[in-house]
């Protein structure tokens, strides 16, 4: 059974036509050859798949493309801007917080949209205070981008650019 | 594999009807693990996204008004919107799968899955909620109590959806907790959640995991409601905690699995237990 959607991608329109079953994932790399979201697991476990879905971080292998028409779809390909990395993607590169680079994609985008949730104030299951703003410390960090695993173990120094980049 | 589309609720009633084979799909975050681990394909989905009313909450009409949570609201909103009056609720939505999942996966979703481990069922179960289920036939409140069936398997007919479940907002402190090997995406081994009631003097409980559905622990709820020093200032008396601790795990009927074996599920509930009455009662000094 096939379906007729339109997908914006990371700033750009895409009509699509695609099977019923093709998951949002599949949709992005093997429709549109856009290839920055990894398929780790395919069930997600990992978070390599995660995208921004009209904002917000969701792994786009639990996702059917044809329930996204419409949608805005942000890769961390699509995160940067006229040429310039998006300020945690600087900040994956100055500390050095990747090894093989396979998670780094979703480890990106589910920072930036960490980033946005901590701004809204939204509190983690480590968050003692939940009716005040939150402070972004290593525990919350870590707790925070709990759904994203990095086999190669970069996970102090993905730390550390966080801390970076919350501090500033 | 159909895919069907309905534009409004009643539309999505009226597909149910002519299709009780098929699966009703919102974040996707369980349907989709088994789709693509090919557990077992359903032969049709039923997609409720486009059905917005199904996100909203509202309040229940009556003199004991209750929140009304559409089936299409996800734990990141229940925490950020609702967890002040569903503190336990809340709770263990912070605990559910992971970030990610918690921006698309709904506390309905886990009612329809009715999988023994979901975390939304022992808070459910504590505060008393109704499960509003709905069909071309007409609309029914099945009491949270009555309506996990099985593993897997609730008391829903084939053509009926779930469209909201309506939970009383919390009459006391309330309390989650869970064991897993992993923080994130964790399937819990077992899990407990309390509810007081300091008005009605009543503890309202939750057991997940450690048997083939959600259940409560009634003998665990009477005990406390009696012997608790409901006026009492300072902390539980722990011989109380304990024993409340020893009911909440004779009421589990636990098996040995891949996640844990029954021994442990119940030694672990007897602690849980313990400590989530003691954490709960604590709240209620500040």
């Amino acid at each position: 059974m096939d379906a007729r959607i339109t997908l914006r991608v990371d700033g750009r329109v895409r009509p699509l036509a695609l099977d019923t079953r093709t998951t949002l994932l599949d949709a992005l790399r093997d429709h549109l050859s856009v290839t920055s979201p990894k398929k780790g697991c395919d069930h997600g476990q990992c978070g390599a798949c995660t995208v921004l879905l009209d904002g917000r971080r969701v792994v786009s292998c639990l996702i059917l493309a044809v329930t996204c028409d419409g949608a805005e779809v942000t890769t961390a390909q699509g995160l940067a801007q006229e040429g310039e990395p998006h300020p945690v993607q600087r900040a994956f590169l100055e500390k050095d917080a990747f090894q093989c680079g396979f998670c780094t994609p979703g480890q990106v985008c589910s920072a930036v949209g960490m980033l946005e949730e901590v701004k809204a104030g939204h509190p983690s299951e480590v968050t003692d205070d939940l009716t005040g703003p939150v402070t972004l410390d290593d525990e919350e960090i870590r707790e925070r981008l709990s759904g994203n695993l990095c086999r190669c173990g970069a996970y102090v120094n993905i730390v550390a650019a966080l801390r970076e980049e919350a501090e500033s | 594999m159909d895919f069907l589309r309905p534009a409004t609720w009643e539309d999505a009633l009226a597909m149910k009807a002519a299709r009780p084979d098929a699966t009703p799909i919102q974040g996707g975050t369980d349907v989709m693990v088994e789709i693509n681990l090919d557990k077992g394909r359903p032969t049709a989905l039923l997609d409720l996204n486009p059905v917005a009313e199904l996100s909203r909450w509202s309040w229940t009409a009556g003199p004991a008004p209750m929140l009304r949570v559409g089936a299409g609201v996800t734990y990141t909103r229940l925490i950020a919107e609702l967890g002040g009056w569903l503190p336990g609720l809340a709770q263990a939505s912070r605990t559910v799968g992971s970030p990610q999942i918690r921006n698309r996966g709904t506390l309905v979703g886990n009612l329809g899955a009715a999988s023994p481990a979901g975390d939304g069922h022992p808070p459910l179960l504590a505060s008393g909620a109704l499960v509003e289920a709905e069909s071309v036939r007409g609309t029914r409140l099945i009491p949270i109590g009555e309506f996990y069936m099985g593993v897997k398997r609730n008391a829903l007919e084939g053509d009926e959806l779930i469209r909201a479940v309506h939970v009383p907002p919390a009459a006391g402190p309330q309390c989650f907790a869970k064991v897993g090997t992993r923080n994130a995406m964790v399937i819990a081994v077992c899990s407990f959640a309390v509810a007081l009631d300091l008005r009605a003097r009543r503890a309202g409980t939750g057991i997940g995991s450690a048997a083939p559905t959600p259940r409560r622990a009634h003998a665990a709820e009477e005990f406390l409601a009696g012997e608790l020093d409901w006026d009492g200032a300072g902390p539980v008396d722990p011989a109380l905690a304990r024993r409340f601790g020893e009911l909440v795990a004779e009421a589990a009927a636990p098996i040995d699995d891949v996640r844990g074996r029954a021994d442990y599920r119940r030694h672990a509930l007897a602690v849980m237990a313990r400590r989530a009455l003691g954490w709960a009662w604590a709240e209620r000094e500040v």
